[in-house]
């Protein structure tokens, strides 16, 4: 009798413990993902709102280094520079994704191998990539040297120090960073594509190219629109690429966002700008994703409502 | 004595009440089937029995003793679900043993429950496999050896023949009907198929709305409905429902019709006023040619209908026929050899000792 | 590659007369093998540098066919090359970067898991909240944890160490994992966890002998991805290391940024190209689930 008892008092607690086993465990998760997602980000802003300069300084300050951060030139080109990076990036690396994806579609012979070398640049990181295409456009150890070295004297392709030509070259070494990745996922949708579209569209008499442009990738816009998102996210993420490329230059031509956070926090000493400078990367980040998060959950009702 | 007994069990998510006042309990051995539409509570009940959901209020009691804060390791019962939920990264043996390796059976005595359960259930040449190489009705097997190794208090069923196709869902409801025979254990089995109900359960608990509606044998659910909703859905073509009329000799006259008073039974005619609106039950295959005196011969009396045909389907055993009677729709049921032709007017006697019938508002039977 | 299986058996540009279909197969050949070569000889060429003389380069430039070919400058770059002063090569980083991404891409992947599989299965109220909150952290610009992060780092006397940013990789790839392994276990059946717990099995049980053994696909997954993406890093490894403790990336901008002297392109290239390989052998090994890790990171 006495042990019942005593098994019944110490059964609430110990179930207590069991059925909160999985909440318990996440507790070191939501810890860390809230000092690291909430916390962190907090932290930067209200830096950002500081008199911070070389060491953080919790003097508030108010919205000053916002302001001294839009007037500065260097900011706005790489905020322009970030538009037009970031416009010709996706549409470049859609267009030439869209095209590999379509001539792998062909029931070509050795479909792995063809996907294989398209996609591996993805696995190589920026900094790689970076050195590798600063050879190559480099007047000095690139295509102008082995033009003039072919015996055409005259030859100049010297994008790379060009101030107004210098960006291009990042575009271009993106594209073929990133194409791959689109290509795959297109690749993937079209895949998912019912086969008797494409046979009613032959029957019709619609040429191959017809076929694709009016028929099966109006099919897959969702998937172009999530390979532009994410483009656009690493657009604005950008940074390794144009140090190992550029390294910003020549001058500030190619100065990305990523690229002034680092100078203004670590080189110049003016952590407060800094951190302004970040704030506004992260307002990007969501001018971009917000939407597109609302529109899929729109959708997704939609879709529900259509359903039933 | 009781092996299951359920008291005043209510059951609310998030304050919607999907369970009501619950009360059921369960002989020793004996086969309790839950059905209904779905949506109406009895998946929530069987998990709730099984531990998978938690008590809102009133009391579960297994074999005499209260388990509702028990977890579903400790109830002592066994599940069949309707995916089969076999583990598919083990092979047969494996998913029959893993239940007694949490319990620390013994080895040898796993080996030997694994050796009888498999001869039982003829699965010995499947041990080996893996579940993605058995067929549909080898995974039901199996799933039903998994339950039979634990050799619990308590078997439940949920569905667990809603994923095969015709042919073999009625062969595995014979199974599962020997297997109850040889076991002779509790088993609740919740089932949305009025048929498997009917054949298998020595009680059948109709639920609806989250309201246990009624709660008896086979052949009382049939034909002592308790009211409209039990009536319709129990059965198959359902029962006619037609609106009426008590007349002033205590007979049926159905609404919109000629005014011919079908007779009663003397024992069906208590609390009935003359002029008393009713819904008039009576099943498709209550109907018969009039020369047959189906209810004559039973000591009972036959109302004579006449009905016009809409329409004619052939099933093969029977063949059903869509008619208007006094202008309302009536399903018959009918002899193949019985040629009727669409727009035939034909006369036919009901079982008066079959019919039921309703109040029109609270849809209870009268 | 399971995820894009060519199912289409029929295949228009066989259809009509053989004049059509030879042009037409032709064509895309042609341009596949137009641009695998522009996908391929960027790296092809760096490659025969790294084997020719640095006179030559320097004479020719990296595009020229080598005349002179030789292993020493691997040997060079690996072992004996001087940065900033010390002669040890490329391999003290390789070294780093190795001792970064094992140790965090393994405790990121087995936190992952324990998440998703609490997340999915062990569902309680605010499990969405916490959920969107872990997705957050996927997106979140590495800028935004800079500062904290060098706070962090100070406070625990990890600063300039690879311990360092192990702890920073493997908080910032829970996110990712997470999110990973919950979209992959949402797709195991409830009932099998059910069918378990009246077996008797409790959380862990559960976990170790139904949810690990169907989580070899998800583990390699994770795996790849947070591997490779961590020994890409770059700008944690710039910021938070110096001198002998960065990782490849970062000492790779510091020796080819800080040449005041002669260029060593042959050696500089072979370096460049040890530090590609290990991402690239995963990506040629289990380019399957890279691949499967891409659609399922991006699509959903």
């Amino acid at each position: 009798m006495g042990s019942q008892t005593q098994s019944k008092a110490d059964q609430p607690w110990r179930r207590w413990i069991a059925e909160r086993t999985p909440q318990l465990i996440l507790v070191p998760t939501i810890g860390a993902t809230l000092i690291y997602v909430v916390g962190f980000s907090l932290w930067t802003f209200w830096l950002s709102l500081s008199t911070s300069t070389i060491l953080p300084d919790p003097t508030f300050a108010g919205f000053h280094e916002y302001v001294a951060l839009w007037k500065s030139k260097r900011w706005i080109v790489s905020f322009q520079n970030l538009f037009l990076f970031g416009s010709l990036y996706v549409a470049g690396a859609l267009f030439v994704g869209t095209l590999l994806a379509i001539l792998i579609d062909q029931r070509v012979r050795f479909e792995a191998v063809w996907r294989t070398i398209y996609l591996y640049p993805l696995a190589i990181s920026f900094i790689v990539t970076g050195t590798v295409w600063r050879w190559i456009f480099h007047p000095q150890t690139g295509v102008e040297l082995a033009l003039k070295d072919l015996g055409w004297i005259g030859a100049k392709f010297d994008w790379i120090t060009d101030r107004d030509l210098a960006i291009y070259v990042v575009v271009i070494t993106g594209i073929w960073h990133a194409s791959g990745f689109a290509m795959a996922l297109i690749l993937a949708g079209l895949r998912a594509v019912d086969g008797d579209l494409v046979k009613a569209a032959q029957i019709d008499g619609a040429s191959m190219a017809r076929t694709y442009r009016k028929v099966i990738l109006p099919v897959i816009w969702p998937i172009f629109l999530a390979v532009a998102i994410v483009l656009l996210q690493f657009a604005i993420k950008t940074y390794d690429l144009v140090v190992a490329l550029t390294q910003g230059g020549p001058g500030v031509s190619t100065t990305v966002p990523a690229i002034v956070v680092y100078d203004l926090m670590f080189q110049r000493g003016q952590i407060a700008q800094g951190a302004a400078a970040a704030v506004m990367i992260l307002v990007a980040l969501a001018a971009v994703l917000i939407p597109y998060t609302l529109f899929m959950i729109w959708r997704r009702r939609q879709e529900g409502n259509q359903h039933g | 004595m009781s092996s299951l007994v359920i008291n005043d069990l209510r059951k609310s998510f998030g304050g919607v009440e999907v369970l009501k006042n619950i009360n059921l309990s369960a002989e020793s051995g004996e086969f309790i089937a839950l059905v209904g539409p779905s949506g109406c509570g009895k998946s929530t009940l069987l998990a709730m029995i099984a531990g998978l959901e938690s008590v809102t209020s009133g009391e579960i009691r297994i074999e005499g003793r209260l388990i509702n804060n028990e977890a579903p390791k400790n109830r002592d019962i066994a599940m069949v679900f309707q995916s089969y939920a076999l583990y598919p990264t083990m092979t047969v043996r494996d998913n029959m043993s893993f239940g007694m390796e949490s319990r620390r059976v013994p080895k040898a005595e796993q080996a030997e429950t694994i050796a009888r359960v498999a001869a039982l259930l003829q699965i010995e040449p499947l041990l080996g496999r893996k579940p993605s190489q058995l067929s549909g009705g080898q995974r039901q097997r199996v799933a039903m050896g998994r339950a039979l190794v634990r050799d619990p208090k308590l078997f439940l069923f949920d569905e667990p023949l809603s994923n095969l196709d015709a042919k073999l869902r009625i062969e595995m409801r014979s199974e599962i009907k020997k297997l109850h025979q040889n076991v002779a254990k509790t088993m609740v089995y919740v089932t949305h198929d009025q048929i498997e109900a009917m054949t298998l359960a020595s009680r059948i608990a109709v639920m609806f709305k989250g309201i246990l509606q009624q709660y008896d044998t086979p052949q009382n659910i049939y034909e002592r409905p308790v009211n409209k909703f039990v009536a319709g859905f129990m059965g198959s073509p359902t029962m006619n429902f037609l609106d009426a009329t008590i007349s002033p000799d205590l007979g049926v006259i159905v609404d919109g019709g000629d005014g011919k008073v079908l007779p009663l039974q003397d024992g069906q005619i208590a609390g009935l006023v003359a002029g008393q609106k009713v819904v008039f039950g009576v099943r498709p295959e209550h109907f018969s040619p009039v020369e047959e005196k189906r209810a004559e011969r039973k000591g009972g009396r036959s109302g004579v209908v006449s009905v016009k045909v809409d329409m004619v389907e052939p099933t093969g055993a029977e063949t059903i026929l869509m008619t208007k009677l006094a202008g309302q729709d009536v399903v018959v049921s009918c002899e193949p050899d019985d040629m009727h032709a669409v727009g035939d007017e034909v006369t036919l006697a009901i079982d008066m000792t079959k019919i039921c019938l309703f109040d029109p508002k609270t849809e209870a039977r009268l | 590659m399971a995820d894009v299986i060519a199912h289409h058996e029929f295949d228009p540009l066989s259809t009509g007369s053989p004049r059509r279909r030879i042009l037409s197969k032709s064509a895309v050949y042609a341009l596949l093998i137009v641009f695998a070569v522009c996908y391929l000889l960027p790296l092809l060429i760096i490659f025969l540098n790294t084997l020719r003389p640095l006179q030559e380069i320097v004479r020719t430039g990296f595009i020229a066919w080598p005349h002179e070919v030789s292993a020493q400058y691997w040997g060079e770059a690996w072992g004996s090359f001087c940065i900033g002063g010390t002669c040890e090569g490329v391999s003290r980083f390789f070294k780093n970067s190795l001792m970064m991404a094992i140790p965090a891409t393994v405790f990121s992947t087995a936190i992952g898991l324990v998440n998703g599989y609490i997340l999915s299965k062990w569902r309680f109220r605010g499990a969405d909240a916490l959920f969107g909150l872990v997705t957050l952290g996927v997106f979140l610009p590495a800028q935004m944890t800079l500062l904290p992060w060098a706070f962090v780092l100070g406070k625990l006397g990890l600063s300039n160490s690879i311990a360092g940013l192990v702890l920073i990789h493997t908080v910032q790839g829970i996110s990712f994992t997470t999110l990973f392994c919950r979209n992959y276990f949402l797709n195991v059946p409830d009932d099998l966890i059910k069918a378990a717990r009246i077996d008797g099995a409790g959380f862990w049980r559960i976990f170790r002998r139904i949810i690990l053994p169907l989580s070899p696909p998800i583990i390699i997954v994770t795996v790849i991805w947070q591997f490779t993406g961590i020994w890409n890093e770059f700008l944690f490894g710039a910021v938070f290391t110096s001198g002998d403790h960065q990782p490849i990336t970062s000492a790779i901008v510091a020796f080819s940024g800080s040449g005041t002297g002669e260029r060593h392109y042959n050696v500089e290239a072979a370096a460049v190209i040890m530090a590609a390989l290990p991402p690239l052998f995963i990506y040629l090994v289990g380019g399957k689930y890279f691949v499967r890790g891409l659609t399922q990171g991006a699509v959903k």
